[in-house]
């Protein structure tokens, strides 16, 4: 929805509403707050790394998108709608199933423990939600499966379960899976934090690539700095469930302004 | 109207009465049983250990009630005439004794082996061993499943009513017949049973807390026995 | 000995018989129990307390009270409440089946408590609706771990049957008894039945703990 406007003679540049928007959101656990207050967009099409401490609260902010948390309290905004409210003759009300289910349709996630159902084969691990949620007639979910299954690297695994794969080869699973449904954003949580180091680099690979070639807008909760670096365009500091220092990673990595970015990367990039 | 209540009560609380006399006597037997046949199952003996598995294996394979039932019904025909009430205990305290051994059995089995072998290190007797060391530790993993018995076994005793024994379930059958009013007599028998149990297991509850105070024994299930 | 093995052998069919009903009560009852038990976990598990609270309050109400008591209680209060007169044998068979299934409630409590939570999370994550991520995610893998403890309770029911005579089933050992109170002889119908529970439990169970421990994890 870009409409350009005419202000003293010079035409501003058109406005795109992002297609995440976090206002003012606060969530605590018991006694721990975890996030304040947070203020925090990201565009259409934008590939975000969000890098910080444990315990900061980057991936509370991904469970709030995915609908697994609910904040405490602030509006988040997703492809233009509001996520945990609606709408009800002009009143602003917490958001029911339905509405819930209709937003969750536009995101997909992709967790550090892959998750992936362990009493199903791959290829129906792939399909089941396409089948069953999306209403996909069979033939259709298993072609798209079959493609995206290919794109992980994985058509030779369709009829292993889960426990015959090693875990870099559940974790591109359980990115097909989540990628079968055609979701508008895609969040990764620490997707190879559990993984045996020489595994990380294949499922880095398929993240790598799905940046170069999706217009999908990702958001990365991550450790793996050379990745946040090449792949994505903007990088996002977070500390004490607050946003310290946000910029293109080139930015960030060579000469972040913040003391706490500049502690935080000296530590990590110090191994 | 006060007096038939007030009989009907009167009744109720005989029946309860004597449900509960059936419970402490039965219970007490099971809980002798159950630690005699548990220790005996672990005993180096072949000749010991088989005689308690079968035991446990045959009283376990039946019900109280079949028990229960030839005790009164079919011993007198080997000569051994038993009142409802022997019979009734008899039966339960084997039957529940016979589920109780096994959680005795593996509540001493559960004690971690570095427990034994500390023992021994110390010079203690067999006898000393098993007293000092391994029961106390033991004794505490036997404590839900035991008290889910007692329960079970409380419950249990309102079979002794078809041996025509007269306790809450028997005069419950008495009311109904005399005063009719189903729904009010069954609902208070109920009811009575009900405050029992709860009674019981919070008594149990209790009892646990207050023996593992300080010792950080968790909950291991020993035996999840199924009795009704 | 006063045992008379010809008279044995002569009311070995009547009590063969009867075995067959009980076997047919235990089956039936186990049925009752494995949905309705299914049934009590789910909707104990309800947020909404109007849903959540009956079915607790019915699985304790059972568990604390004698399943003769509860029998007695079906027979002649509840169904002629409710203007239904089945048969002793259907009022049995409903009333060991509600019993158990108080227990069974708890096996599959356990059981959909061992699904790890990442599975709720995944499946909600799909978007899979409320109902699905139990079909297609939860009880698939609740289930077969709990089948050896349900199969525990298959047996016990079993040995249980004896109590429908209280409201006049003629289960096997109450055909033990009558044919005991007719011919003045218990010991032999007394002890058939109880070899005969014995011969069909024992195995069972050892069969039972044998799957258990071959069972492990499918996957």
């Amino acid at each position: 929805m870009a409409v350009p406007t005419e202000t003293d003679g010079a035409v501003e540049a058109p406005v795109t509403r992002p297609i995440i928007q976090f206002e003012r959101v606060c969530k605590a656990f018991g006694k721990t707050q975890v996030l304040r207050e947070l203020d925090f967009d990201v565009s259409a099409g934008e590939k975000v790394a969000i890098i910080g401490p444990s315990g900061s609260g980057k991936t509370t902010i991904l469970r709030i998108l995915m609908t697994l948390e609910q904040p405490n309290s602030g509006t988040v905004e997703v492809d233009g709608e509001l996520l945990w409210h609606e709408r009800r003759r002009g009143q602003l009300v917490a958001a029911g199933e339905k509405h819930l289910h209709r937003m969750r349709g536009k995101i997909g996630m992709v967790f550090q423990q892959f998750n992936l159902f362990p009493h199903m084969r791959v290829l129906r691990n792939t399909t089941e939600a396409a089948i069953r949620v999306l209403g996909l007639p069979k033939e259709e979910a298993e072609s798209r499966a079959r493609e995206l299954l290919g794109m992980v690297g994985l058509t030779g695994k369709l009829d292993a379960y889960p426990s015959q794969l090693s875990g870099g080869q559940q974790q591109r699973v359980a990115i097909a899976r989540a990628l079968a449904l055609n979701p508008k954003v895609m969040l990764f949580d620490e997707v190879t934090s559990a993984l045996d180091p020489e595994l990380v680099g294949e499922v880095l690979e398929v993240l790598q690539h799905l940046t170069k070639t999706t217009d999908m807008t990702m958001l990365f909760v991550t450790h793996e700095m050379r990745f946040a670096r090449e792949s994505s365009d903007r990088v996002v500091m977070f500390d004490q469930g607050r946003i310290v220092e946000s910029g293109p990673p080139d930015k960030i990595f060579t000469s972040p302004e913040s003391p706490r970015t500049q502690a935080f990367l000296r530590a990590v990039l110090q191994r | 109207m006060q007096g038939v209540l007030g009989q009907a009560l009167n009744s109720l609380l005989q029946g309860a009465a004597v449900t509960l006399e059936v419970t402490v006597l039965a219970g007490a037997l099971a809980l002798g049983v159950a630690i005699a046949a548990g220790l005996c199952r672990l005993s180096r003996s072949l000749l010991v250990r088989g005689c308690a598995a079968l035991y446990v294996e045959v009283l376990r394979g039946t019900s109280a009630l079949v028990v229960m039932f030839w005790m009164y019904f079919a011993l007198p025909f080997l000569g051994v005439q038993l009142t409802a009430l022997q019979a009734g205990v008899l039966a339960l305290g084997l039957s529940y004794g016979a589920y109780g051994a096994e959680v005795v059995r593996g509540a001493i089995r559960h004690v971690p082996k570095s427990q034994w072998e500390g023992a021994v290190a110390l010079n203690m007797k067999p006898a000393q061993r098993m007293l000092r060391v391994i029961m106390p530790q033991a004794v505490i993993a036997m404590l839900p499943p035991m008290g889910n018995l007692l329960v079970d076994l409380l419950k249990a005793t309102s079979l002794v009513s078809l041996i025509t024994l007269s306790d809450l379930t028997f005069h419950g059958r008495l009311l109904q017949n005399s005063i009719g009013r189903p729904t009010e007599v069954f609902l208070a028998v109920l009811a009575t049973y009900f405050v029992m149990s709860y009674t019981l297991t919070i008594g149990v509850r209790r009892l646990e807390a207050r023996f593992s105070r300080g010792m950080d024994i968790g909950r291991r299930a020993a035996v999840r026995v199924t009795v009704t | 000995m006063t045992w008379d093995s010809n008279f044995a052998l002569e009311i070995l069919p009547q009590i063969l018989q009867a075995l067959a009903l009980t076997i047919l009560i235990t089956f039936l009852g186990t049925a009752i129990a494995m949905l309705l038990g299914l049934l009590l976990a789910i909707l104990r598990r309800s947020r909404r307390r109007l849903v959540s609270l009956p079915a607790h309050a019915l699985v304790e109400f059972v568990r604390d009270t004698p399943l003769l008591v509860q029998l007695y209680f079906l027979y002649f209060v509840i169904l002629p409440d409710l203007r239904l007169s089945f048969s002793a044998l259907v009022t049995g068979i409903i009333g060991i089946g509600i019993n158990y299934s108080a227990y069974t409630a708890e096996v599959y409590r356990a059981g959909i408590e061992g699904v790890p939570r990442g599975q709720w999370e995944a499946a909600r994550a799909l978007n899979f609706s409320p109902g699905r991520v139990w079909t297609s995610v939860v009880l698939p893998q609740a289930i077969p771990k709990v089948i050896p403890a349900l199969g525990n309770y298959l047996i016990a029911m079993f040995k249980d049957t004896p109590i429908l005579a209280s409201i006049g089933v003629v289960e096997m050992l109450q055909r033990a008894e009558l044919i005991g109170s007719e011919t003045f002889r218990y010991l032999e119908p007394m002890t058939l039945v109880g070899g005969l529970f014995l011969l069909l439990s024992y195995p069972s169970s050892r069969l039972l703990a044998r799957l258990e421990a071959r069972f492990g994890r499918a996957y």
